[in-house]
C-alpha cells in the first residue's frame, strides 16, 4: 500500500509537469489545428535557457523561472512569426510536417550550444522528508505547488481576460470568432506565448526532477501527445485531467511491469482511449 | 589511387543513398499516395535490419539466431515481418485522423527502440548484433561493394516499376481520392480503412527490406544505431524535397539530399576544433533549416506529382472506365 501510494505521489509530480505541456498542446491544436511536434523541444530549450541564468549569471531559480519562460516565449512567437505564419494558408499537416522540423532544429541547437551531456541545476543532495513511511522530495513539493499555481492562472486568463475568452471562442469556431471582430492574429501569437510559457515550466520541472539533456522534452512528447488527446484535444482542461491520468498511470505501471517499458504506457492508453472513445474525455475536436 | 579511392566513396555513396531511396519510396506509398502520416519510420526500418541480421548471422551465445540463411531470405522476411507490424498497427489506429495517426507512429518506433534495447535474449540489447554477413563477401572487398550496389539498385528497380504501376491502376487512383476527399470516396462504395491498410502496410514492408539492405551494408547493428528521429526525419525531407506522390520525386529526393547530408560533412570540416565534436548537431540544424526553406519556397517538391493517364490499352479495344 505505501508503494502504491508512494508511486501515485511521483506520477501526481510527473503528471502535473506532463499537464503543463498538454495544455499548451491542447491550446495550440485548438487554435492553429495541428499537433506541434516541437513542443517537446520547446519544453527543453526552457529547461536550457533556465540553466543560462542559474549557472553563468549565477541568478536564484526564482529569478530564472520567470525569465526563461519569457525567453522561451519570445523564441516561440519567432518562430511563429517566421516560420508558421507563412505556412498556415495551406493544409495544417504541412504546419506538422514543419513542427517537425523545427523540433529537430532547436534540439540540434541546444546540442550545439549545451553540448550532448547531462547537466543539472544544483548539484546539491536533498534529502527527503519522510511522512507516514512515504519519501517526499522537497523539489516535488515545489514542483507541485507551482504547477498548481500555474493551473490556476491559466484557469484566470481563459475565464476572465478578453484575450483568453477570445481563444476560446477561436477555438470553439474559428470562422464565427473572426466575423465577431476578434483579431485573430493577436490570439494566435497569446496562444504561442501561453503555450511556450508552460511548456518552459514544465522543462525546467523536468529538470529540476532528474538531469538536463537535449532529449528531455522529446522523451515526454509522447505523454504530453497522450494526456491532450485524453483530455480531449483543443480542451485545455481536459488536457490537465489527461496530464495527471498519463503521470500516476506511468509510475503505477511499475508495479506490473518492467520499468523501461514505462514510455511505452501513455502509447496503450491512448490506443485504448481511441478505441472507445475517439474524441477523448471531454469530447474534444 | 585517388580515382580508386574517389570511386569507392562513389560506390559507398550510392549504395547507402540508394537504401534511403527504398525508405522513401515505402514513406510514398503511404504519405505520397494515400495521405497517411508516418513518423515511426525508424521502427519499420529497425524491424527489417534486426529480422535480416538474425536469420542471415551465425549461432551466437547472445542473441537469437544461428539460421545462416540467405540474405535474400533475410530480405523477403524482413519485409513480411515489418509488413505484419503495419497491419498490427493500422488495425489499431489506421481510423485515425493524420494527426493522430502521426502521434500514434511516434508511439510505435518508441515501442520497437525500447523492445530492442531490452529483449537481450532476442537481439543482445544494446550490445547490438556484429557480424552480419555481408553478401558476395567471396569476391573480394572491391567488387563485393560492386555487387552489393547492384543489389540494391535492383530492388530499387523492382520498387519503382511496381509503384509507377499501383499508382496508374485503379488501386492508386482511390488513394489518391481518399487522400483528397475521404468521404466523397467513401460515398462512391470504396472501402476506405481498407485501401488505406494497403497502403500503410505495402509502405512499412517496403521499409523492412531497405532496413535489412541496411543491415548488409554495415554489418552491424544496435538499438544506437537507429537515432529514430534523425532517421525518420531525414526520409521525410527527402520525399518533400523530391515531391510526394511522385515516385520519381521520391528517388531525386533520396539521392539529392543524400548529397546534401554528405557535403554537410565537408562544410563541418572547417569548424574550429573545439567544436568538431558537436558538428553532428550542426549538420542536422542545416538540413533542418533545408526543410524549411522546401515548405516555404516549393511545397510541392522538385517533381511535383502529375495526374497520371490511365494505363494505355494494350489492344485497339478502348480504355474500358473501371472504379
Amino acid at each position: 500500500m505505501t508503494e502504491l501510494l508512494q508511486l501515485v505521489l511521483f506520477g501526481v509530480v510527473l503528471g502535473g509537469i506532463i499537464a503543463l505541456g498538454a495544455v499548451g498542446v491542447s491550446l495550440i491544436f485548438g487554435i492553429l489545428r495541428f499537433a506541434n511536434f516541437a513542443h517537446g523541444d520547446m519544453m527543453t530549450l526552457g529547461a536550457y535557457l533556465a540553466l543560462v541564468v542559474v549557472g553563468p549569471l549565477a541568478l536564484p531559480m526564482y529569478l530564472a523561472f520567470p525569465l526563461a519562460l519569457a525567453a522561451t516565449a519570445a523564441v516561440v512567437v519567432a518562430i511563429d512569426q517566421v516560420l508558421f505564419r507563412r505556412l498556415r494558408r495551406t493544409a495544417p499537416v504541412i504546419l506538422l510536417i514543419s513542427s517537425f522540423g523545427v523540433a529537430l532544429i532547436l534540439r540540434s541547437a541546444i546540442q550545439l550550444v549545451w553540448g550532448p551531456d547531462n547537466v543539472v541545476y544544483s548539484s546539491a543532495i536533498q534529502l527527503p522528508w519522510r511522512f507516514a513511511g512515504l519519501r517526499i522530495r522537497p523539489d516535488h513539493v515545489t514542483i507541485l505547488a507551482i504547477t498548481l499555481g500555474l493551473v490556476a492562472l491559466l484557469h484566470l486568463f481563459l475565464q476572465r481576460t478578453r484575450m483568453g475568452k477570445a481563444m476560446r471562442a477561436m477555438s470553439d469556431d474559428p470562422d464565427l470568432a473572426r466575423i465577431t471582430g476578434i483579431d485573430t492574429e493577436r490570439v494566435v501569437i497569446w496562444t504561442w506565448i501561453t503555450g511556450g510559457a508552460l511548456a518552459a515550466a514544465a522543462g525546467i520541472f523536468l529538470g529540476m526532477d532528474t538531469r538536463l539533456n537535449p532529449l528531455l522534452g522529446w522523451n515526454v512528447l509522447l505523454p504530453v501527445f497522450a494526456a491532450a488527446l485524453l483530455g480531449g484535444i483543443g480542451k485545455p482542461y481536459g488536457a490537465i485531467a489527461g496530464g495527471f491520468v498519463i503521470g500516476i498511470a506511468t509510475e503505477v505501471s511499475t508495479m506490473f511491469m518492467a520499468p523501461v517499458y514505462k514510455p511505452a504506457v501513455a502509447f496503450a492508453l491512448i490506443v485504448i482511449l481511441l478505441i472507445i472513445r475517439p474524441t477523448g474525455l471531454m469530447r474534444g475536436k | 589511387m585517388e580515382l580508386g579511392g574517389l570511386l569507392t566513396f562513389l560506390v559507398f555513396f550510392l549504395t547507402l543513398a540508394g537504401i534511403y531511396a527504398v525508405m522513401s519510396l515505402g514513406l510514398n506509398v503511404q504519405w505520397g499516395f494515400s495521405g497517411q502520416f508516418n513518423i515511426g519510420i525508424a521502427g519499420f526500418w529497425a524491424v527489417g535490419s534486426y529480422t535480416a541480421a538474425i536469420l542471415t548471422t551465425g549461432p551466437s551465445a547472445f542473441h537469437l539466431g544461428g539460421f545462416g540463411l540467405h540474405f535474400v531470405v533475410g530480405l523477403v522476411v524482413a519485409g513480411a515481418l515489418s509488413a505484419l507490424l503495419a497491419l498490427l498497427v493500422g488495425l489499431l489506429c489506421l481510423n485515425l485522423r493524420t494527426d493522430y495517426l502521426a502521434i500514434a507512429t511516434i508511439g510505435i518506433g518508441e515501442i520497437v527502440r525500447l523492445a530492442l534495447k531490452n529483449e537481450d535474449w532476442l537481439t543482445n540489447g544494446v550490445r547490438g548484433i556484429p557480424g552480419i554477413p555481408r553478401p558476395f563477401a567471396e569476391h573480394g572487398r572491391d567488387l563485393q561493394q560492386l555487387l552489393f550496389l547492384g543489389v540494391v539498385l535492383l530492388t530499387i528497380v523492382i520498387v519503382y516499376l511496381a509503384l509507377e504501376r499501383a499508382r496508374r491502376a485503379p488501386w492508386g487512383r482511390v488513394q489518391r481520392a481518399i487522400r483528397e476527399n475521404e468521404p466523397a470516396t467513401m460515398a462512391a462504395g470504396k472501402n476506405v480503412l481498407r485501401y488505406r491498410l494497403e497502403a500503410f502496410v505495402l509502405g512499412s514492408a517496403i521499409m523492412g527490406v531497405g532496413g535489412a539492405l541496411y543491415a548488409h551494408f554495415v554489418g552491424f547493428i544496435s538499438p544506437e544505431a537507429f537515432d529514430p528521429l534523425f532517421t525518420t526525419f531525414v526520409v521525410w525531407v527527402m520525399l518533400i524535397a523530391g515531391g510526394s506522390g511522385n515516385n520519381r520525386g521520391a528517388l531525386l529526393g533520396a539521392f539529392l539530399i543524400w548529397a546534401v547530408w554528405s557535403g554537410t560533412q565537408f562544410a563541418t570540416a572547417y569548424l574550429p576544433v573545439e567544436l568538431t565534436a558537436r558538428a553532428g548537431a550542426l549538420r542536422v540544424l542545416l538540413v533542418g533549416i533545408l526543410l524549411q526553406v522546401i515548405l516555404l519556397a516549393r511545397p510541392q517538391g522538385l517533381l511535383p506529382e502529375h495526374r497520371p493517364r490511365p494505363i494505355p490499352a494494350r489492344s485497339k479495344e478502348p480504355v474500358r472506365r473501371r472504379a
